[in-house]
């Protein structure tokens, strides 16, 4: 058997999950119903993506990026102020004063680093560029608290925040890109070039910045009160049940109403998913095998020879690190397009990030396949864990006594198995098949 | 009068809950910097050791009180702290074992290391949930206060008073022991001195019959203690919390960075630059304000740089900071 037949299988395997997890409830794992099936599926394909980008990361160059979940949270937010519409009368009662204060915040920097630039080094630069911080700092939160303050008083049981462009949905998608490689060009350019410990670190903590800024700045996404009723590129369920003419189609497939509507929409994601996964798969492998790919493979291997050759070490890891940032605020985008809603207190390091570094070490780093295949392999795993854990503990403990006090413990805390689990699998493949599932070739 | 109720008041609220908060931060940050040095990785487990140190503690305190133990006016978890070391030390050479040992004889990347020290942290941090719960855990007891507010008040006769917890004078004084004693360890034995060889060069120590391997196992000890120590000092004086533990990652790192990775004398001295910007950023000055500046110059608001929920943005612009200008940090570290 060879190297492609064995990965084809892998690939059908996964297939196999679903469609068991689609018609059959035997083993207590299986729910036996296409719509828990199709959900997977689509949040697999969700994963899948994120795992590009950061198999990108790591995988093309050994960059060590811990804030996926920062990413993410942006494409999310993009996602808010592209599609929402416009919160009737913000623009004017606060909107102006915040975009201002937002290029005043801008500009005191600039001014910052030019005076750090220009003037001589010493005492007099060192007060100048506090002088202009401080001065700066000022005149920022002076426009900006009024202009929050006004926004947020605006029917603050549904909107006080911004809202948004009211453009398509869709559009969204390459906006949350875009936010996520801003956010990864202010990092990369402060920590790439030093210890690759550095990146990690920084990466760790920008990601919970975003997060803070999302939870706590109101005007912006609500904070943890969420944005709700995002729209959606697909129609609503409701609707579809009340075209005749799809009921009827419904009926002559077998279907009711109810489920066939459901059924639809979350093929439609399914399928919005997996063209925009199949583009960026494309690209990917299109920038593996051109030189560009194979100067980046050089670089990991050996950045001093890679250097000696004339390559800008320090830019091209800067580059590649941008473009995976943006392929997961992407994924971002999608996934609280398909929540259609916006809900910052459910961003966690360990589901948005860490379980990301599973999927691509699982799959295979240096592999865009393997990167896909860890996507939706570990998803599925990841859901089916927590009734495996439960069913595991509920044997073992089978022999303790109805009312014992470690065993009612022992089944409550099953969930947090999960941790445990993934922790497991990161360090077995890690010590065992470093290569993962497909190795890069 | 007026000077010292604002001195008064940026004492109570700014300087002695940062100092507390700081010397914290630095009993973390030398655990970080100590693995560092030796072993030439971040330890992203840094977080959960912690958080696993603390619940053993947890776990004999509560055993203590069930069977009537205490200190007096002391907290009881200070009786269980050495059982909590011991656990943790026998878990953390455990792993080392089990899985650093494995990339050492490797001669693995430090970033595959790092990747490595994330799978334990899962683990521990799993482990520490699975046994305890997510939930918060208070287990301070004996006298609450040193000084409590309205004492200060009546001994002084000011307006503001000043309140200093059991936990922060704890705090202080075990970090200054717990410093002296690793400093007087590396400083003057026998087997610190062929740690801070080993660490300085390692072929050159190898060629000078240090055994390696014996100098990573007594670091695995050191930092296990020290980050008990440090876990169970910020438990007692905040809460527990396995998730507030893993968030605490960003600050000691930055403290361990700033003050130079790799060196113990930057670790103690960023902790504290990291706690006192983080204190006195989130810190509303309306109070000190009002008691300095004349009528005419006081704030209308309450002259916060930055509400309490971005306190990790300010490690995070200190690191950026120091990662821009000086990337070896205060202190040379050894790391750019």
């Amino acid at each position: 058997m060879n190297d492609t037949m064995k990965h084809t299988l892998l690939f059908v395997a996964v297939g196999v999950l679903l469609v068991l997890e689609g018609t059959t409830t035997a083993a207590g794992v299986f729910s036996g119903s296409w719509n828990s099936s199709l959900t997977i599926l689509n949040m697999g394909l969700i994963s899948a993506i994120m795992a590009l980008g950061v198999n990108l990361q790591w995988g093309f160059a050994g960059l060590f990026n811990v804030g996926i979940m920062g990413f993410t949270a942006l494409g999310g937010l993009a996602v808010v102020l592209t599609s929402m519409p416009a919160t009737p009368g913000a623009w004017e009662a606060g909107g102006q004063r915040i975009v201002i204060a937002l290029i005043l915040g801008a500009a005191t920097i600039a001014a910052t680093i030019v005076a750090y630039q220009k003037l001589p080094a010493g005492r007099v630069r060192t007060l100048a560029m506090l002088a202009i911080l401080i001065l700066g700092f000022v005149l920022y939160r002076a426009m900006l608290d009024p202009g929050v303050e006004a926004i947020e008083d605006i029917n603050p049981a549904l909107e006080g925040n911004i809202g948004g462009l009211g453009l398509p949905v869709l559009l969204a998608w390459p906006v949350g890109g875009l936010l996520a490689a801003g956010a990864a060009w202010v990092i990369g350019k402060t920590a790439l070039g030093l210890r690759s410990d550095y990146l990690a670190i920084a990466t760790l903590g920008i990601a919970e910045i975003i997060l803070a800024v999302l939870k706590n700045e109101d005007w912006l996404s609500r904070g943890v009160k969420n944005v709700v009723g995002l729209p959606r590129p697909l129609p609503y369920e409701v609707d579809l049940q009340n075209d005749p003419a799809f009921v009827e189609r419904a009926a002559s497939w077998g279907f009711d109403a109810t489920t066939a509507s459901t059924l639809y929409v979350k093929l439609g994601y399914a399928l919005l998913f997996t063209v925009v996964l199949l583009v960026l798969l494309w690209m990917a492998q299109m920038a593996l095998k051109s030189p560009w790919g194979r100067m980046m493979r050089a670089i990991r291997d050996n950045e001093t020879a890679a250097n000696a050759m004339g390559k800008h070490v320090t830019r091209r890891h800067l580059q590649i690190f941008i473009l995976g940032s943006a392929i997961c605020g992407v994924a971002g985008a999608m996934m609280t397009t398909l929540d259609s809603q916006l809900t910052p207190g459910t961003y966690n390091p360990l589901r948005f990030t860490f379980l990301i570094w599973v999927m691509v070490i699982v799959g295979g780093s240096g592999n865009n396949f393997g990167a896909v295949l860890g996507g939706l392999l570990v998803w599925f795993l990841w859901i089916k864990v927590e009734p495996l854990g439960v069913l595991l503990i509920e044997v073992v403990t089978a022999g303790m006594a109805e009312d014992s006090g470690l065993r009612a413990h022992l089944l409550e805390s099953a969930a947090h198995m999960r941790l445990f689990t993934m922790g497991l699998v990161l360090l077995l493949v890690l010590r065992f098949s470093p290569r993962g599932l497909i190795p890069e070739k | 009068m007026d000077f010292l109720n604002a001195f008064v008041a940026l004492s109570n609220f700014v300087l002695v809950p940062g100092i507390a908060y700081g010397s914290q931060l630095a009993l973390g940050a030398l655990g970080v910097t100590l693995i560092y040095g030796i072993l030439r990785f971040s330890n992203f487990a840094h977080g959960d050791t912690m958080a696993f140190g603390t619940m053993v503690t947890i776990l004999f305190t509560w055993w203590f009180q069930s069977m009537g133990i205490s200190a007096g006016p002391l907290p009881t978890a200070l009786l269980a702290l050495p059982f909590g070391i011991a656990i943790t030390m026998a878990l953390v050479v455990g792993t080392d074992r089990a899985v650093f040992r494995f990339y050492r004889q490797q001669k693995a990347k430090p970033v595959v290391f790092v990747m490595v020290s994330l799978g334990v942290m899962f683990m521990m941090n799993g482990l520490v949930r699975f046994i305890i719960g997510p939930g918060d855990q208070r287990f301070s007891d004996g006298e609450r206060f040193i000084i409590k507010a309205r004492t200060f008040k009546q001994m002084t006769g000011l307006d503001e008073g000043l309140a200093i917890k059991t936990s922060q004078g704890i705090t202080l004084v075990t970090a200054i022991i717990v410093v002296a004693l690793l400093f007087w360890f590396l400083n003057k034995t026998r087997t610190g001195k062929s740690m801070r060889a080993y660490s300085d060069n390692e072929d050159l120590a190898l060629l000078s019959g240090i055994n390696p391997e014996r100098v990573v196992m007594i670091t695995w000890l050191i930092v296990a203690a020290l980050a008990t120590i440090a876990g169970t000092l910020y438990g007692l004086d905040k809460s527990f919390k396995p998730f507030t533990y893993f968030q605490l990652l960003l600050p000691i790192f930055a403290a361990a960075i700033v003050g130079g990775l790799g060196n113990p004398l930057g670790a103690i001295a960023g902790g504290f630059v990291i706690a006192m910007s983080e204190v006195m950023i989130t810190y509303a000055w309306k109070k000190v304000a009002g008691y300095v500046l004349p009528e005419s110059l006081e704030p209308d608001g309450l002259a916060q740089l930055l509400s309490t929920d971005y306190k990790f943005a300010v490690s995070f612009a200190i690191l950026v900071i120091v990662l821009l200008f000086k990337p070896t940090g205060i202190f040379k570290g050894k790391a750019v």
